[in-house]
C-alpha cells in the first residue's frame, strides 16, 4: 500500500467537490500520507475466509408499508435553498457556457 | 436558587413532583448558569430561553391542576436538557458547528426530539461539537472552542465537548450526545461526567446529522449514572424512520442503575481487557482504574482478564470505515437545496465549481481531510485493501467481544488514555488526536454499548471508567456503573462532581 | 474529438462487414403508492416539490426506508424475466455529484441484485424468435427533474441556469440489464425495439408499471458495438442514454451501428462514451467521454439492512404472477384461429386486448379482427394516435355488429355511424334511430327505385341479361342514389335479378 500522492490528491478533491489550493494540497499530501500509513496494517490480519461486517447489529427486512405520508409545504421545501425561482431550486449553469 | 442547578436530573424532577420547585425556577436557575458562565466555557451556540421557559410553565401548569393530566406527565417532565447541535429540532438553528450549515433551520424534528417534547422537557439549547463531529476536542468546531469547566485551558474532549462540559458546568443536569468513536464517552471522561453509547439500534437517529451511519449512536450525557438509566429509557424504542433501530425497546435500564446503587456486585464478572491499558495510558489514569478494580471486587466482583487480540486494528479499521461513510453522508451539503452557496473566485461558473467552492469554504481542515480520506478509502482499485479489509476486522473484533463475554458479565478499561490535555496541543497532530480514542472506538465497531464514569482524579483533572457490555444488554452497564458511583461517594464521603472547582466570576477573569 | 466523423456507412454496407453486439440497461419506474425510500407520494404531474419530504429533499439527518411493495414488485419483475432471485441482497450507495440527486449519490443495488440470470424470448414481427439473457435486474431510485433555462429549446447546452424539482427524486426504479447480445446481425435494430416493446408489455401485464414510454416510465439506454466479422473480442461499445420511444431505440441502433462503421472504416477507433439520442434528426452526439471521475466508489449502504428472501416469499409472489405475454398469444391465436399473419399484423398493431375484450363482449374472433384491424386502425391512422387511444369499447363494435346482422344497416352505415358514436352522439342505435339511418327494406320504395334504374339503363340490363352478372353493380350507383345509401346491398342484388327474370 502506498501512501497518497499529490496528483491522487488532485484527483481525490475533484472526485469530493472540494477545490483546493496548492498550500492546501501541499499540506495534505502530508498528513495524509501519515494517516495511510498508520491504517494500513488493517489488510494485513483482513484474510479472505474472513466474513465482511456492514452493519454491527444483524437485521433482515425492515420494511416500510406503500402508504403515503406527510410532504413538506412549499415554503418548507425551499425554506433554506440558497437560490430559487417560484417553486423550484435554482442552480448556475451545469455545462460551461463557452 | 443556585441549589437548583446542582440538583441531579432525578432529584430535580422529585423536587418538581412533590411541587417544592417549578419548572420555570428550575429552567431559569440554569438560564442565569449560562448567561454567568457560558461566555468561558462556550458549552452552547444556541440558547433557546423563550421556549424552555414556556414549556417549563405548561408542565408546571399541567402540574398545578393536577388530575389525570398531571399523572401523565412523565417523570422528567420540567426536566431541563440540552442537546448536541448534531440533532435536528425545529424552532431552533442546527449548525453541526459547521459554517456550512450557519443559520439552517430544519422543517423537522429528530425522532429523540420528538420525545424529548412528547415528555415536555425544556429545552435549553444546542450544544457545540467539533464540526459534524469530527473531532475528540471540539476544538474543530467553527464557533469557537469549549473550554473543560475543571481547567479553563483544557479541553473538554470531543466531540460532544459542549454537552459534556455544559452538564459538568451545572449549565444543564442532562444533555444529548452522539457518540461514533467515543465522542460521548471520552467528554465524559474529561469532564468528569457519566456518558452512555447505547446499543447500536437502541436509539433512533433519525434527525442526527450522520458521519458514520454503521457507527453512530444518539446517547445520554449526565452527572450520574440513574439520570442517563433514566434518559435512555426516555429516548430509547424502535423507530420505524430508521430501518436501522432495534425492534424492541431495552426494558430495565433505570431499574439496573437503582439496583447497582446498593453497591453489591456478588457475582458479577468483570473482565480486564489486556490490551486497553498499560502502554500509553497515563500513569495516574492507570492508578485510578487499578483503584476501580479494587473497590469493585470488594464489592463481589470477580475480576478476570481478557485479551481481545484484533483490537489493535480497531482503530485503523475506525479510520478507514468513519472516514468512507463521512465521504458519502456530506456529499449532500452541496450548497444546492439548502447550506450557504458559495461562489467561486474566478473561472467559470457552474454548478460543479459553486459545489467545489461550497465546499471548500464550509468545510474546516478536519472535515476536508476525513472526506478525502474516506473518497480514497473507496475508490477503485483501494476499495478492497482498505474498506473491504477494514469491515473484515469489524468482524474480528466481534469476535474477541464473543470470546470476552464468554468470560466476563461486562468488561472495563480506562475511557481514555490521559485526562484532558491543553487546547491546541496536538491540533497539528491529527494522528495524535485520533489515539485519544483508542479504546472507545472497539464498541462502535461491534455495536456494543458503553459507559463512561468518573474514577477519581489525576492531577486535579477527572478520569474515566470504561464499561461495556455484549449488545441489548445495556442494563448491566448501568448496573456496574452505578455501583462504582456509589462505591466511590461511599470512600470519599462526597460525590464526584462536587469536587469540581467552582466558575464564577473570578475564575472566569483569571483563566478565561 | 479524435474519432469524430460525421460520416455514416449504409446500414446493409455495414452489416456486410460487421457483426453488432448489443446490450440494453432498461429503467422501469414502479408504479408504487410511494417512492423507494421515503413516504412521499409517487405521481407524475404534480406541482414541482409538492411531492417531497424532507428524505427526498436529503435534507441533514433523514434516513430511508424500504418500500416493500417496491421490492415485491422488483421480484415480480425478475421473476417474469425468468430470473434468479437473490436469498440475501442489499443495497449500495452509488456516490457521483448531481444537482438532480439530493443525496449526491444513487441508492442501488451493486453486486447483489436482487434478481440476476434470466431471460427474455422476443419474437421479431415475422415471428422468429430471438433469446435475450438478462444479466441482472436491480433496485434504484430515480433522480429529480431539471429543466435548463436561458439557452435554446431547454437543453443543457448553452443554458444559463438549471431548475430543480425533486417530486421524481426517489421514485423506485428496476433497472433491467441485458447481457452482450450477439448474433442478431441485420436485425438489430428491429430487436432492438421489440426488446423494450417486451420489456414494457411484461411490465404493464404485471401491473408493476403504468409503462408509458412518453412519461419516461419505461427508458432506454442502448449500448452498441461493432466487431469484424467472425470475431470473438467485442470492439468497444458506445452508450445511448434515454432512448424513449420504441421507434427512437430502433433508429438509434441503426444510427449507432452506421456510425461506427463509418469511424471504424475510417481507420479511426471508437471512443467509449455516452452518446445523446437527438430525435429531431434521428442523430446521436457525442456525450460525456467515460473517465476516472465515473468512479462510483460503491459501497454497502450503512442505513438500510439486507433482503433475504424466503422460498414462501418467492412462491406466493410467483403465485400472483399472469399469465406471461407470449404464452397468452399462443393461446388467444389458437382461440381465434387467426392465420399466422392475422394474428402478426394484430399484435403489430397493438390491439390483442382490444380483440380479446371484443370477442368477450359477443363479437365473432373474424368481426372483432375485421372491426380493430379495418376501419378503427383507418380512423386511428388519419387521427394520428394510437388505435387503442381512439376510444372505441368493444360494446359499440358488438351493437354495430348486431345491427348489421339484423340487416338495419350495412357496412358502409356502420361505418359512418361509428365516427359519429366517437364524436359522442350516442350509442349505434341510438345514432341509427336519430339520424334515420336505417336500411331501406321497404320492398316498394326499393322495388321502384330497381324499377327506374333498369329503364334509365337498358344497356346495361343487356348485358346482365347477357351473363354479365357483375354488371349489376353498375345499378347499384343510381339505387344507392335514390335510397340515400341506406338500401342493403345484397337485397338489391336480388330483386335485380327477379325483376330481370333470372
Ligand atoms: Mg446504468
Ligand atoms: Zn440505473
Amino acid at each position: 500500500m502506498s501512501a497518497i500522492s499529490r496528483e491522487d490528491l488532485v484527483h481525490l478533491a475533484r472526485l469530493a467537490h472540494i477545490e483546493m489550493g496548492d498550500a492546501e494540497l501541499d499540506k495534505m499530501t502530508g498528513e495524509l500520507g501519515v494517516i495511510v500509513d498508520a491504517i494500513a496494517s488493517v489488510s494485513e490480519v483482513a484474510s479472505s475466509d474472513i466474513p465482511a461486517t456492514s452493519h454491527p447489529i444483524p437485521l433482515n427486512n425492515v420494511f416500510r408499508e406503500d402508504v403515503v405520508g406527510q410532504t413538506l409545504s412549499i415554503d418548507e421545501v425551499l425554506l433554506n435553498a440558497p437560490d430559487s425561482d417560484s417553486d423550484r431550486f435554482k442552480v448556475p449553469a451545469i455545462l460551461d457556457g463557452e | 436558587m443556585s441549589e437548583l442547578i446542582h440538583l441531579s436530573a432525578s432529584e430535580l424532577a422529585t423536587k418538581l413532583h412533590s411541587g417544592e420547585v417549578t419548572s420555570v425556577q428550575a429552567v431559569q436557575a440554569h438560564l442565569d448558569r449560562i448567561a454567568e458562565v457560558d461566555g468561558a466555557i462556550n458549552a452552547f451556540l444556541h440558547v433557546n430561553a423563550e421556549e424552555a421557559l414556556a414549556v417549563a410553565a405548561e408542565v408546571d401548569a399541567i402540574r398545578a391542576a393536577g388530575g389525570e393530566a398531571a399523572q401523565a406527565l412523565h417523570p422528567l417532565a420540567g426536566v431541563p436538557i440540552a442537546i448536541k447541535d448534531l440533532i435536528v429540532t425545529k424552532g431552533q438553528p442546527t449548525t453541526a458547528a459547521s459554517k456550512m450549515l450557519e443559520g439552517w433551520m430544519s422543517p423537522y424534528d429528530a425522532t429523540v426530539i420528538e420525545k424529548i417534547r412528547a415528555a415536555k422537557l425544556p429545552m435549553l439549547g444546542k450544544t457545540n461539537l467539533d464540526e459534524f463531529a469530527m473531532g475528540s476536542s471540539t476544538e474543530h468546531s467553527a464557533f469557537g472552542v469549549t473550554r473543560n469547566p475543571w481547567d479553563l485551558n483544557r479541553i473538554p474532549g470531543g466531540s460532544g465537548g459542549g454537552s459534556a462540559a455544559a452538564v459538568a458546568a451545572f449549565e444543564a443536569p442532562l444533555a444529548l450526545g452522539t457518540d461514533t468513536g467515543g465522542s460521548i464517552r471520552q467528554p465524559g471522561a474529561v469532564t468528569g461526567t457519566v456518558g452512555v453509547k447505547p446499543t447500536y439500534g437502541a436509539v433512533s437517529r433519525y434527525g442526527a446529522i450522520a458521519m458514520a451511519s454503521s457507527l453512530d449512536q444518539i446517547g445520554p450525557v449526565s452527572r450520574t449514572v440513574l439520570d442517563s438509566a433514566l434518559l435512555q429509557e426516555l429516548i430509547g424504542g424502535h423507530d420505524p424512520k430508521d430501518s436501522t433501530s432495534l425492534p424492541n425497546s431495552l426494558e430495565g435500564l433505570v431499574a439496573a442503575a437503582v439496583e447497582g446503587t446498593a453497591g453489591d456486585l456478588t457475582g458479577v464478572r468483570v473482565g480486564i481487557i489486556k490490551e486497553l491499558q498499560g502502554e500509553g495510558y497515563e500513569p495516574g489514569v492507570q492508578a485510578r482504574f487499578e483503584e476501580s478494580l479494587e473497590l469493585l471486587k470488594s464489592a463481589g466482583a470477580e475480576i478476570v482478564q481478557v485479551s481481545c487480540p484484533n483490537f489493535k486494528y480497531a482503530l485503523g479499521a475506525y479510520y478507514l470505515i468513519m472516514p468512507s461513510e463521512v465521504s458519502s453522508n456530506l456529499a449532500k451539503f452541496d450548497g444546492v437545496r439548502y447550506g450557504n452557496r458559495v461562489l467561486p473566485q474566478e473561472g467559470p461558473m457552474t454548478i460543479e465549481r459553486v459545489m467545489g467552492a461550497t465546499r471548500a469554504a464550509g468545510f474546516g481542515d478536519e472535515v476536508k481531510r476525513r472526506i478525502i480520506l474516506g473518497t480514497y478509502a473507496l475508490s477503485a482499485g483501494y476499495y478492497d485493501a482498505y474498506y473491504g479489509s477494514a469491515q473484515k476486522v469489524r468482524t474480528l473484533i466481534q469476535r474477541d467481544f464473543d470470546a470476552a463475554f464468554e468470560a466476563a458479565d461486562v468488561l472495563i478499561s480506562p475511557t481514555a488514555p490521559t485526562v484532558a490535555f491543553e487546547l491546541g496541543s496536538k491540533t497539528d497532530d491529527p494522528l495524535a488526536m485520533y489515539l485519544n480514542d483508542v479504546a472507545t472506538i472497539p464498541a462502535n465497531l461491534a455495536g456494543v454499548p458503553g459507559i463512561t464514569v468518573p474514577g477519581g482524579l489525576s492531577e486535579g483533572l477527572p478520569v474515566g471508567i470504561q464499561f461495556l457490555a455484549p449488545a441489548y444488554e445495556d442494563k448491566r452497564l448501568y448496573k456496574v456503573g452505578a455501583a462504582l458511583e456509589t462505591l466511590l461517594e461511599q470512600r470519599s464521603g462526597h460525590s464526584f462532581i462536587s469536587q469540581a472547582p467552582s466558575i464564577d466570576a473570578a475564575t472566569i477573569g483569571q483563566k478565561g | 474529438m479524435a474519432n469524430y466523423t460525421d460520416e455514416l456507412v449504409d446500414f446493409d454496407v455495414a452489416l456486410e462487414k460487421y457483426d453488432p453486439v448489443l446490450g440494453f440497461e432498461v429503467h422501469v419506474e414502479l408504479n408504487t403508492k410511494t417512492k423507494m425510500f421515503s413516504d412521499a407520494p409517487n405521481a407524475f404531474g404534480d406541482a414541482p416539490n409538492t411531492n417531497v419530504t424532507p428524505v427526498d429533499l436529503g435534507l441533514p439527518g433523514v434516513l430511508p426506508t424500504v418500500n416493500k411493495t417496491a421490492v415485491e414488485y422488483s421480484i415480480l419483475i425478475g421473476l417474469a424475466l425468468n430470473c434468479q432471485i437473490a436469498e440475501k441482497c442489499g443495497f449500495a450507495r452509488k456516490n457521483y455529484f448531481y444537482p438532480d440527486t439530493p443525496k449526491n449519490f444513487q441508492t442501488s443495488q451493486y453486486d447483489d441484485p436482487i434478481a440476476h440470470d434470466g431471460y427474455l424470448d422476443i419474437e421479431l414481427e415475422d415471428g422468429e424468435v430471438f433469446r435475450v439473457e438478462i444479466e441482472r435486474a436491480h433496485m434504484e431510485e430515480d433522480a429529480g427533474k431539471l429543466t435548463h433555462m436561458g439557452g435554446a429549446a431547454g437543453r443543457i447546452q448553452g443554458a444559463d441556469y438549471s431548475l430543480v424539482d425533486y417530486n421524481r427524486a426517489g421514485v423506485p426504479l428496476v433497472e433491467i440489464v441485458t447481457k452482450p447480445i450477439v448474433g442478431a446481425g441485420k436485425r438489430a435494430p428491429e430487436l432492438a425495439r421489440a426488446y423494450v416493446a417486451a420489456i414494457r408489455e411484461i411490465v404493464k401485464n404485471l401491473g408493476v408499471s403504468d409503462a408509458k414510454m412518453e412519461r419516461g416510465n419505461v427508458r432506454c439506454d442502448a449500448n452498441v458495438s461493432l466487431m469484424p466479422k467472425g470475431a470473438e473480442k467485442f470492439g468497444t461499445r458506445t452508450e445511448t442514454k434515454n432512448v424513449n420511444s420504441l421507434r427512437a431505440v430502433e433508429h438509434a441502433v441503426r444510427f449507432e451501428i452506421e456510425r461506427h462503421a463509418a469511424v471504424l472504416e475510417s481507420g479511426q477507433s471508437i471512443l467509449q462514451e455516452t452518446r445523446h439520442w437527438h430525435e429531431d434528426t434521428r442523430s446521436t452526439t457525442s456525450g460525456r467521454p467515460k473517465s476516472d471521475a465515473d468512479d462510483y466508489r460503491y459501497f454497502p449502504e450503512p442505513d438500510l439492512v439486507p433482503i433475504v428472501t424466503t422460498a414462501e416469499w418467492i412462491e406466493e409472489l410467483r403465485a400472483r404472477l399472469p399469465e406471461p405475454p407470449s404464452e397468452r398469444r399462443k393461446r388467444l391465436k389458437a382461440e381465434w384461429g387467426y392465420a399466422d399473419k392475422e394474428f402478426r399484423d394484430v399484435v403489430n398493431a397493438g390491439v390483442l386486448d382490444e380483440i380479446e375484450a371484443t370477442i368477450a363482449a359477443g363479437a365473432s374472433a373474424a368481426v372483432a379482427r375485421k372491426w380493430w384491424m379495418g376501419e378503427i386502425a383507418r380512423l386511428a391512422k388519419a387521427a394520428d394516435k394510437e388505435i387503442a387511444a381512439l376510444g372505441v369499447t368493444p360494446q359499440t363494435i358488438v351493437e354495430l355488429d348486431s345491427l348489421i346482422n339484423a340487416k338495419k344497416i350495412n357496412d358502409k352505415i356502420a361505418r359512418q355511424v361509428l365516427e359519429y358514436v366517437l364524436a359522442g352522439e350516442g350509442t349505434p342505435s341510438e345514432i341509427v334511430e336519430k339520424r334515420s339511418l336505417a336500411v331501406v327494406n321497404d320492398e316498394g320504395a326499393l322495388g321502384k327505385a330497381v324499377d327506374d334504374a333498369i329503364a334509365a339503363m337498358p344497356d346495361v340490363v343487356e348485358k346482365i341479361k347477357g351473363g354479365k352478372l357483375q354488371a349489376i353493380g353498375a345499378l347499384m350507383g343510381p339505387v344507392m342514389k335514390a335510397t340515400r345509401g341506406q338500401a342493403d346491398a345484397g337485397r338489391v342484388r336480388e330483386i335485380v335479378m327477379e325483376k330481370l327474370g333470372l
